[in-house]
């Protein structure tokens, strides 16, 4: 996660009032103007091309993945016409097989995202509402720290980390790793929340101050409603990093088949069985299904949070 | 109890899960319920509900550990003798570590140009056209997978099989090498252009980042803007050369420093891909292998303050580039 600042550079299509009117709608026009470039032959050939670099990659792993062993080793996935044979017998071994056991590394990326996304979220939300509505001394220079906090690569902190987890008697438990991915997750997740409630109207505030409202009913009832789709672009955010994550299991969490997720198993299955595509290519997809259904379902909000905080603010 | 630290079947794991999201909720609904029930509670004890939790965390895990590895890198390897800058000069002077540092220059100079580049014009090609939202995705997708899916599939793309007999390629880079007539490449070995197969990956990943934004940026180009141009005779190169480029100007600022800085700390493609052999690591590898691997703890932490010193004045140059464009405004 990276560090995004605070601007409006980008207006949302439909925020545009200035508009002069006209009989054609703005899509309609820009539809109008754009049509000579792309029926040029240059245009959508370039287009397309990309579009197929950007594909056949994946297409042609999955394809693979679904191919039997010998096959795989031999030929080309591309000449699945002429060997029109297929199995699920890939999916099955990397699944149970008692080599890879990727089920059981399945299971643990579930356990390690869900407190991961849940316990972030939760504490930036609070601790946005704080430096939002809660006016109080220095609050200006904290949140500026906070800010500046994202800057720091994670990298830096790995070691003390550790050896502190390791005095603790908790190294290579969930509990350190939920924590890690918890504190890297803050500044960047209370920084979005705290723009997103910034934008909120404060006389809705001022309001249910009158009617006698303290800080928590506020949060509960009049904000945290509001913000919703802000959370949920988070959310996907933090749930695709954690999901996704490498470096954060692989050093607090080690390769054991108690904690290590998926990541870490799929990484290995490369080192040490490079050539064995039939596990790599079923192993690579059983890690990104579950992210592939979560970015295709809810793309959207992705998107929104994308814009939210790379480009709005 | 000993399921609550180390579970080991499925069930256990599942129900620590829930344990640890009940504990934090309970936790947490306590301080909230203090809050709101102690009347005349003063500011400060409200403001250390709401923000204590999270200051504690942050100490803990970003400020002070940031700090320790700062000190770290100015001691030895066992962290008990001071070696002033040694541990830097070593990063900087010996021959491994400047073609990590020369790799690293690459990708923070060529990722986010290549990325940012394919973006903008996938953007501008599909903006409007009938099946914008569906080409949209097929772009985007790679952003969905982990770097290490990632790594795997193009690892699969550049496979190699010795161009010898029977023998066929299973990769398909090298198999369009062959149908072209060209003998097959050792694209991940072969150095120093293993490197830039490498950054291929990463492009593969953000350029799909960079469309989404700069799309959304194009679209929000005041129409005025646009039609003016075209009354002075602007088309195609030209709009997109002197109107759309300079428009959507702080927006590529924004995408280019994003990149860099992702670019700067990846290390999942490098370790799945070469596992750094083949002169292709990268710091935020090298940094990675010497801490964990070699137990040059020192050197570790000097090549991490390195990366954070590099990340500085990308962020600087964000910021300066913000604040000119909203002084503009």
């Amino acid at each position: 996660m990276t560090v995004i600042p605070p601007t409006t550079l980008v207006s949302e299509d439909e925020g545009d009032t200035r508009k002069v009117p006209s009989k054609l709608s703005r899509a309609d026009r820009r539809a109008l103007a754009v049509k000579g470039k792309i029926s040029s032959p240059w245009a959508s050939g370039i287009a397309i091309v990309l579009a197929i670099l950007w594909t056949v990659p994946t297409f042609g792993l999955f394809v693979t993945s679904f191919r039997p062993r010998a096959e795989i080793r031999t030929t080309g996935w591309w000449t699945l016409p002429w060997n029109p044979e297929l199995t699920f017998d890939n999916y099955q071994e990397a699944l149970f097989g008692s080599s890879t056991s990727l089920s059981t590394f399945f299971v643990n990326s579930v356990v390690i995202t869900l407190p991961a996304v849940v316990i972030p979220i939760s504490l930036a939300l609070l601790a946005a509402y704080a430096f939002a509505w809660i006016e109080f001394k220095g609050r200006n220079l904290l949140f500026v720290a906070v800010f500046a906090l994202q800057v720091v690569p994670i990298q830096v902190t790995l070691i003390p980390l550790l050896s502190q987890y390791v005095d603790w008697g908790l190294a290579g438990s969930y509990w350190v790793v939920w924590l890690s991915h918890s504190i890297f997750a803050l500044p960047l997740a209370i920084y979005l929340l705290h723009n997103f409630m910034k934008d909120i109207p404060a006389s809705l505030v001022e309001a249910a101050r009158v009617d006698g409202a303290g800080h928590v009913k506020i949060f509960f009832r009049v904000l945290l409603p509001l913000l919703t789709p802000a959370i949920a672009s988070f959310a996907i955010f933090q749930f695709l990093w954690v999901w996704n994550d490498l470096l954060v299991a692989l050093v607090f969490a080690g390769g054991t088949t108690d904690v290590a997720p998926l990541t870490v198993r799929v990484a290995e299955l490369a080192g040490t069985r490079g050539s064995q595509w039939h596990l790599l290519s079923a192993g690579a997809f059983v890690a990104m299904v579950v992210p592939l259904v979560v970015f295709l379902a809810l793309q959207r909000y992705f998107v929104r949070g994308l814009l939210g905080g790379a480009v709005k603010g | 109890m000993d399921w609550l630290l180390h579970p080991d079947t499925t069930p256990e794991k599942l129900a620590l899960m829930l344990v640890a999201i009940l504990l934090f909720v309970a936790v947490m609904g306590l301080i909230l319920f203090g809050i709101d029930k102690i009347k005349r509670l003063p500011v400060w004890a409200v403001v250390l509900g709401f923000l204590g939790p999270t200051v504690l965390f942050l100490v803990f895990g970003l400020l002070y550990p940031g700090l320790r590895t700062v000190r770290a890198s100015f001691y030895d390897n066992k962290g008990r003798e001071f070696v002033g800058v040694d541990n830097y000069v070593r990063a900087f002077t010996e021959d491994q570590f400047q073609i990590v540092l020369r790799n690293t220059l690459l990708w923070v100079v060529l990722v986010p140009l290549l990325a940012t580049f394919i973006g903008l014009v996938y953007a501008v090609l599909v903006d409007r056209s009938r099946f914008e939202s569906f080409a949209k995705t097929l772009i985007f997708l790679p952003m969905a997978i982990s770097l290490v899916g990632a790594s795997i599939i193009w690892k699969f793309v550049y496979e190699y099989r010795p161009d010898q007999g029977q023998i066929q390629q299973i990769g398909l880079a090298n198999q369009i090498l062959v149908w072209l007539g060209l003998p097959p490449q050792q694209f991940l070995l072969d150095q120093p252009a293993n490197t830039l197969f490498l950054i291929a990956v990463m492009v593969w990943i953000q350029a799909g980042f960079a469309m989404t934004v700069l799309s959304a940026a194009i679209k929000a180009i005041p129409d005025d803007i646009v039609e003016a141009a075209r009354l002075d005779g602007l088309h195609g190169v030209g709009m997109f050369r002197y109107i759309t480029v300079p428009s959507i100007r702080p927006a590529l600022v924004v995408v280019l420093t994003t990149i860099a800085m992702a670019t700067l700390k990846v290390f999942d493609i490098v370790r799945t891909m070469t596992g750094g052999n083949f002169n292709t690591s990268v710091v935020a590898y090298e940094f990675y292998t010497q801490s964990f691997r070699a137990q040059q703890q020192g050197l570790g932490a000097a090549l991490a303050v390195l990366l954070f010193v590099l990340v500085i004045p990308i962020v600087v140059y964000n910021v300066r580039q913000l604040r000119l464009a909203e002084e503009i405004r």
